[in-house]
C-alpha cells in the first residue's frame, strides 16, 4: 500500500527483532499515518506487541534483545544509540493491557507526567490533570475524590485513568497494547468509544486480540504472522476483501 | 464404617495437637508477662521512669537508662537505615546475578548468624579503639546498626522485589528516569514493608546487651548523654547489672522487674506505632 495516501508519522524500513537467537519480527517495512488508528492484529507471539514496544524503545529493558532497520519520526531514526529515549517516551505515550496506576491519588497518577517535565505550577497542573481526565472520559465520576486512591477505581476506570496519564504529557502518539483484554464488555465499549475520539489528537497504534475491535475502531489495520507483516491496508478493505489467503484465513476464524 | 470412623478421630486428635501447640506458645508468653508484672508493677510510676537511679542503684528510677537506650536506638537507625535501604536497593535494582552479587547475598546472610558477642567484639576493635571514638554513645549505636543491618537489608530487598513491575512500565513509558522511578514510585510502594522491618530491627536493637558492654554502655552514668561521645547507661545493660552486681540484692529486684517492664513496653509500643504507621500508609496508597 503505497504510504502518499495519508500525511506519514511513522516510517519504518526493514526492521528485524531478536530476542537472543529468535527472529521475532522479520524485515517489516510501513508507514503510520498521523492522527489515524493503526490496529495490529494476529495469533499470539505473531509480533505485534513487540513491534509496539519497538516504538518507545520498552525492548530495551530486554538484556537479550537486539534491533536491526530504522523507525523514523519527525525525520529521526528512534532506533539509533544517540536517541534520548527518555525524551522519545515523552512523545510516545503508552497504554498496558493490564490497568496500572500508580498506587497514589487520581490526581497524582495524572499529575505523574507533567511532573516529570518540570511542571510545578499548582494552577497549571490542576488544568492539566483536569483536561487529561475530561480527555480520558473520566472527569465527571471522579471529580470530587481526585484525593482517593486510584487503585481504588474499577477496572474500566482505572484504565481511562491509564489513558489520562498517558495523555497529560501530550505526546504525538499514544501506544495501546490489548488495552480492553483486561476489561468487561461495557468499560470496553467506553474505552472503544474513548479511542475514536482521542484519534483527532493522537497518533493512535493498538494492538488487538479482538478482531471485531480492530474493525470498530482503525483506519488501517496490520496483520502479523510468525513475525511476518503479511498485510497492510484500509480496516475497511482487510476486513471485506483481504489480498492475502493468510489474512483472510486469519479474519474469517479459521486459525488463530 | 469404621475406616471412616477411625479417620475422624485421627483428624480431631490432630486438630487437637496442633491447637495445644498454639496454646502452649500463648500460655508461655502470657506466663512471663504475668510473673513480670508480679515482680514489678509496685513500683511502675511516673517517677520512676522520671528519676535516675540513686544510692547505688538501689533507689530511685530508670530514667538515665530509659533515655540512653533511645538515643542508642536513633543513633544505630540513623546509621543502618540509610545504608541498609541503598543495599537493598542495589540488590533489587541494579544487581546483576553475577558472581559478584552472590558473594554479596552470602555475606549478608551470614551476618544475620553472627552471635551478637562477636558484634560486640567487633565494634570495640573498629569504633573504639580504631577509630577512636571510645567508649561512647557513638560506637556502641555504630556497634548495634551494624547487627541490624543484615535485617534491614533482607527486608528492604524483598519490598523493593515485590513492587509490580507494572509500576516500573509506566513510569518508564511516561519518560521517567531509572532514578526518577525509583524514588517516586518504588520507595513509595515499599515504604510500608520497609517501615516493619525496621520496626523488627528497633525492637532488636533496644533488648541487645553484649554488643553495647564493651563498646559504649556505662555501668553507672550520673546523667544522661549530652554528647555521642559520652558513655551511656541502656535499660539491658542496667537490667543485667542490677541482676548480678548489686550491691544490695533484695532493694534492686523491683527496680530490676520495672526495668524489664519498661523495657518490654517500649518495645511493643513500637511495634504498635510501626502497625498503625503500615497500615496508614497502606489505606494512603490504596495497597494492602
Amino acid at each position: 500500500m503505497s504510504s502518499d495516501l495519508f500525511d506519514v508519522q511513522i516510517k519504518t524500513v526493514g526492521l528485524d527483532l531478536f530476542y537472543g537467537d529468535n527472529r521475532v519480527l522479520k524485515n517489516i517495512t510501513f508507514d503510520i499515518g498521523r492522527k489515524k488508528v493503526t490496529a495490529f492484529i494476529g495469533p499470539s507471539g505473531c509480533g505485534k506487541s513487540s513491534y509496539l514496544r519497538c516504538l518507545n524503545r520498552m525492548n530495551d529493558f530486554i538484556p537479550s534483545a537486539r534491533i536491526t532497520g530504522t523507525i523514523e519520526m519527525e525525520g529521526e531514526n528512534i532506533l539509533s544509540p544517540e536517541t534520548d529515549v527518555i525524551a522519545l517516551r515523552r512523545r510516545v505515550g503508552m497504554v498496558f493491557q493490564k490497568p496500572n496506576p500508580f498506587p497514589m491519588s487520581i490526581y497524582e497518577n495524572v499529575a505523574y507526567g507533567p511532573r516529570l517535565n518540570g511542571l510545578k505550577d499548582k494552577n497549571i497542573l490542576d488544568e492539566t490533570v483536569e483536561k487529561s481526565l475530561r480527555g480520558a472520559a473520566l472527569w465527571d465520576e471522579v471529580k470530587d475524590k481526585l484525593s482517593s486512591p486510584g487503585t481504588g477505581l474499577s477496572g474500566g476506570q482505572q484504565q481511562r485513568l491509564c489513558i489520562a496519564r498517558a495523555i497529560a504529557t501530550q505526546p504525538e502518539v499514544l501506544l495501546m497494547d490489548e488495552p480492553t483484554s483486561a476489561l468487561d464488555p461495557m468499560s470496553t465499549a467506553r474505552v472503544e468509544e474513548l479511542i475514536r475520539e482521542l484519534k483527532g489528537d493522537y497518533t493512535v497504534a493498538i494492538v488487538t486480540h479482538n478482531m471485531q475491535q480492530a474493525a470498530r475502531i482503525s483506519d488501517y489495520t496490520a496483520f502479523f504472522l510468525l513475525g511476518d507483516l503479511i498485510e497492510y491496508d484500509r480496516t475497511a478493505k482487510i476486513f471485506t476483501s483481504p489480498s492475502d489467503k493468510k489474512t483472510e484465513d486469519y479474519i474469517s476464524g479459521r486459525f488463530g | 464404617m469404621d475406616r471412616n470412623r477411625s479417620r475422624k478421630i485421627k483428624d480431631l486428635a490432630m486438630t487437637s495437637l496442633f491447637c495445644l501447640a498454639a496454646f502452649m506458645l500463648v500460655a508461655a508468653v502470657a506466663g512471663v508477662g504475668a510473673f513480670l508484672f508480679k515482680e514489678g508493677w509496685q513500683i511502675l510510676s511516673l517517677d520512676f521512669l522520671i528519676e535516675a537511679p540513686r544510692d547505688g542503684m538501689t533507689a530511685g528510677g530508670i530514667m538515665t537508662p530509659l533515655v540512653g537506650t533511645i538515643q542508642l536506638v536513633i543513633v544505630s537507625m540513623a546509621a543502618a537505615l540509610p545504608i541498609g535501604i541503598m543495599t537493598g536497593l542495589y540488590f533489587a535494582e541494579y544487581s546483576k546475578d553475577d558472581w559478584l552479587t552472590r558473594v554479596l547475598r552470602v555475606s549478608i546472610r551470614c551476618l544475620a548468624g553472627v552471635p551478637s558477642v562477636i558484634y560486640g567484639l567487633f565494634g570495640l576493635s573498629l569504633f573504639v579503639i580504631f577509630l577512636n571514638f571510645g567508649s561512647s554513645l557513638l560506637s556502641a549505636g555504630l556497634t548495634l546498626g551494624c547487627l541490624s543491618l543484615p535485617l534491614i537489608v533482607t527486608v528492604s530487598e524483598q519490598a523493593f522485589l515485590a513492587v509490580p513491575q507494572d509500576y516500573r512500565d509506566a513510569s518508564y513509558a511516561l519518560g521517567a528516569t531509572k532514578c526518577q522511578t525509583i524514588l517516586k514510585v518504588v520507595l513509595p510502594s515499599a515504604a510500608s514493608t520497609i517501615i516493619t522491618g525496621t520496626i523488627l530491627s528497633i525492637g532488636r536493637v533496644a533488648g541487645e546487651t553484649a554488643p553495647i558492654m564493651f563498646t559504649g554502655a556505662a555501668f553507672f552514668a550520673p546523667e544522661v548523654a549530652k554528647s555521642v561521645f559520652d558513655q551511656v547507661m541502656a535499660l539491658p545493660y542496667h537490667i543485667y547489672v542490677l541482676a548480678t552486681a548489686s550491691t544490695d540484692l533484695e532493694a534492686t529486684r523491683p527496680i530490676q522487674y520495672g526495668a524489664i517492664l519498661v523495657l518490654i513496653g517500649l518495645v511493643l509500643g513500637t511495634s504498635a506505632i510501626g502497625v498503625v504507621a503500615r497500615s496508614r500508609l497502606a489505606a494512603r496508597s490504596g495497597r494492602q
